[in-house]
Order: C-alpha cells, then structure tokens, then sequence
C-alpha cells in the first residue's frame, strides 16, 4: 500500500500541530513538508517507527543557502524500502547560529552527511557522533557552499584566485 | 635477439658513461601510480594492453622510493597538494615530473572559480613536462614520456653540478 505525500503530511500535521508548516507542491519535484527545525529529530523517529510509513532509509541530507541573505535550509529525503514511499522534509536554520539536532543516531545515513553539510555550510548538527570537517582540510576557514563565501588569497602559502 | 645473434660477438661498444647511463635511464622510466582524477583513467588506459606503455619501458609503482617520474594526472586540489609536494620530497634523485591535463597545468575548468584548486602544479613542485588536455589521450601521455626522454637523454647526471 502506497501512502501518498499528501497522506503522510496529513499526519505529520495532526501529530505535532504546529510544528509542521506549508506544504508545498508547486514548482518542486519532490512535495515537501516544511518542518520547524527543533522538532525534527522527533519528526524523524516518528517517521521511522510508524507502523503505518516505516521510512527506513534517509536517502540524502544536504544543506542549502537560497541567496545569501536570508536562513539557511536542511533538506531530508526520506524513502519507505517497506511501503515504496517517498518524504522529503526542509528545515530553516539561523544562518549566524546555524544549529540543528542531529538524526544521524535515527539514520546511519545521516552521520557523513550530517560533515558535509557542516564542512561546506558551516551547520552544527548537535548530538553527532564525530562533527568534523568531511572533504576539507580541518585548518580551513569559511564555509564554501554558503553565497556569501568569499575565497582567501591564500592556504597554506599556496595562491588560491589568480583570475577575478 | 633472432637476426641479431652472432652479429656482435667479437666486437666492444664504446660510449660515454653519460651516454649508458641516460641510455638505462630513460628506457625505464618508472612513474608514480597515483591519479587525480579523470586523467587518472586516460593514464590507466595508456598502461594497459592497447596502449601499453611499458613498450617504452614505463612501468607503474606505488612506492616514492622507486619511481623516477612523478604524473600529476588530476585536478590538484589544495588538500592533495600538500600531499602531493610531500610525495614529491620522498621520491629518489633523479627525479621528473611531468604535469598531465588542464587541472595540473593551470587548474583547468577550475580557473575561475576553484576555490579548492591549485592554479597549476607548478606552483608547488618544478614540472618537466607538460601534457595539455582535458583529458589528454593516452597518446599524448605516450608523447610526453617520449619527449622526457629526450630530455633524459641531453642530461649530464654525473658532471658536477653548478652552485
């Protein structure tokens, strides 16, 4: 049996009330239910235990920075390998104090995605087993992926941005 | 030897120690068998059986101690670079590297925007050759090991070297 998106937004809602805003299906591929960011983790428990959604896959975690200025964004997709379902969650966080909980005791998955999104975005995903940078060097400065990034001269006495 | 049998037995070879040595030298040139990235594959490919580049005497090892020619065959991003000048450093006297593809000649499609690139290879260890591509064919990777060999060829390892 196939839970539609609408279906499980549906339930999300009647669960935890307030703590789910909008969901939205225009101009996304996938539907996504807007989720406040401290009730995530427990929206993800809830998800996985259900006996009626079983999502028991995280099939990516990213993070997200529309423009710049304004909050930064967690992105879930979440997959049923029980029921063939699909989920995908977002999440605003403060982007001078990008704080989260971590799922990744909730989904294996989550634990080097949970460093990417720390490594290139600069979010602290709090209760995770080892939050350390992933691809970049650990004496790094700045947060790459974020918009307002802006390159350093130079790493380590190497020169960096030869072109502007 | 076949045709050759017998054909020189009773004769000597005279050459310069200079000549004997380039000549042992640059029929083995053993190279470093890391890759970067995609050239990575085009290096492989010239290794194997199409291509195969220990026709020149080009054979891959894994240990600095052995190789004589370093082939940045990648992007060279700023973390690998720092690995990449040590591995370098450990690698036996005398040494070649040869820089292969856009990335480590000049950063390549990273030029403008690589953050995490090194805007070539050179910036960090001194380069004797460079292999332009993206990604070059394995026949260029073969042309470039020819052309060091060349260079090995002119080279005086034994003279005294200027200070």
């Amino acid at each position: 049996m196939i839970v539609t998106e609408q279906e499980i937004y549906s339930s999300l809602s009647t669960k935890f009330g307030e703590s789910i805003g909008d969901f939205i299906t225009e101009e996304t591929f996938n539907p996504t239910v807007l989720v406040k960011a401290g009730t995530l983790a427990d929206v993800c428990t809830y998800l996985k235990e259900s006996e009626s959604l079983q999502f028991d896959s995280l099939m990516s975690l990213s993070g997200h920075d529309q423009d710049g200025e304004s909050e930064l964004s967690v992105i879930y997709h979440l997959y049923s390998t029980v029921l063939d379902h699909y989920c995908t969650l977002k999440t605003f966080v403060d982007r001078e104090e990008a704080v989260i909980a971590s799922v990744a005791n909730i989904y294996r998955t989550a634990d080097w995605h949970e460093r990417e999104a720390y490594d290139l975005y600069g979010i602290t995903f709090t209760g995770h087993p080892d939050l350390k940078r992933i691809l970049l060097e650990e004496d790094w400065e700045g947060y790459p992926l974020r918009k307002d990034y802006v390159a350093a001269e130079f790493y380590r006495g190497m020169r960096i941005e030869k072109v502007k | 030897m076949g045709a050759l049998n017998h054909k020189f037995n009773e004769n000597i070879l005279i050459t310069s120690l200079d000549k004997l040595l380039n000549w042992s030298r640059s029929g083995s040139e053993w190279y470093f068998q890391f890759g970067l990235a995609c050239c990575a594959i085009e290096m492989m490919s010239a290794a194997a059986a199409r291509h195969d580049l220990e026709r020149f005497g080009a054979m891959p090892r894994s240990s600095p101690r052995q190789a004589d020619v370093m082939i940045v065959a990648g992007t060279v991003s700023l973390k690998m670079a720092t690995r990449v000048k040590r591995l370098y450093e450990q690698m036996a006297e005398p040494k070649y590297v040869i820089s292969m593809g856009s990335c480590a000649n000049s950063g390549g499609p990273y030029w403008q925007h690589g953050y995490h690139v090194l805007k070539g290879v050179d910036q960090i260890v001194p380069v004797d050759i460079y292999i332009p591509g993206c990604p070059p064919r394995p026949e260029a990777l073969i042309e470039g090991l020819l052309h060091l060999q060349k260079k090995m060829r002119e080279e005086h390892v034994l003279a005294k070297k200027e200070v």
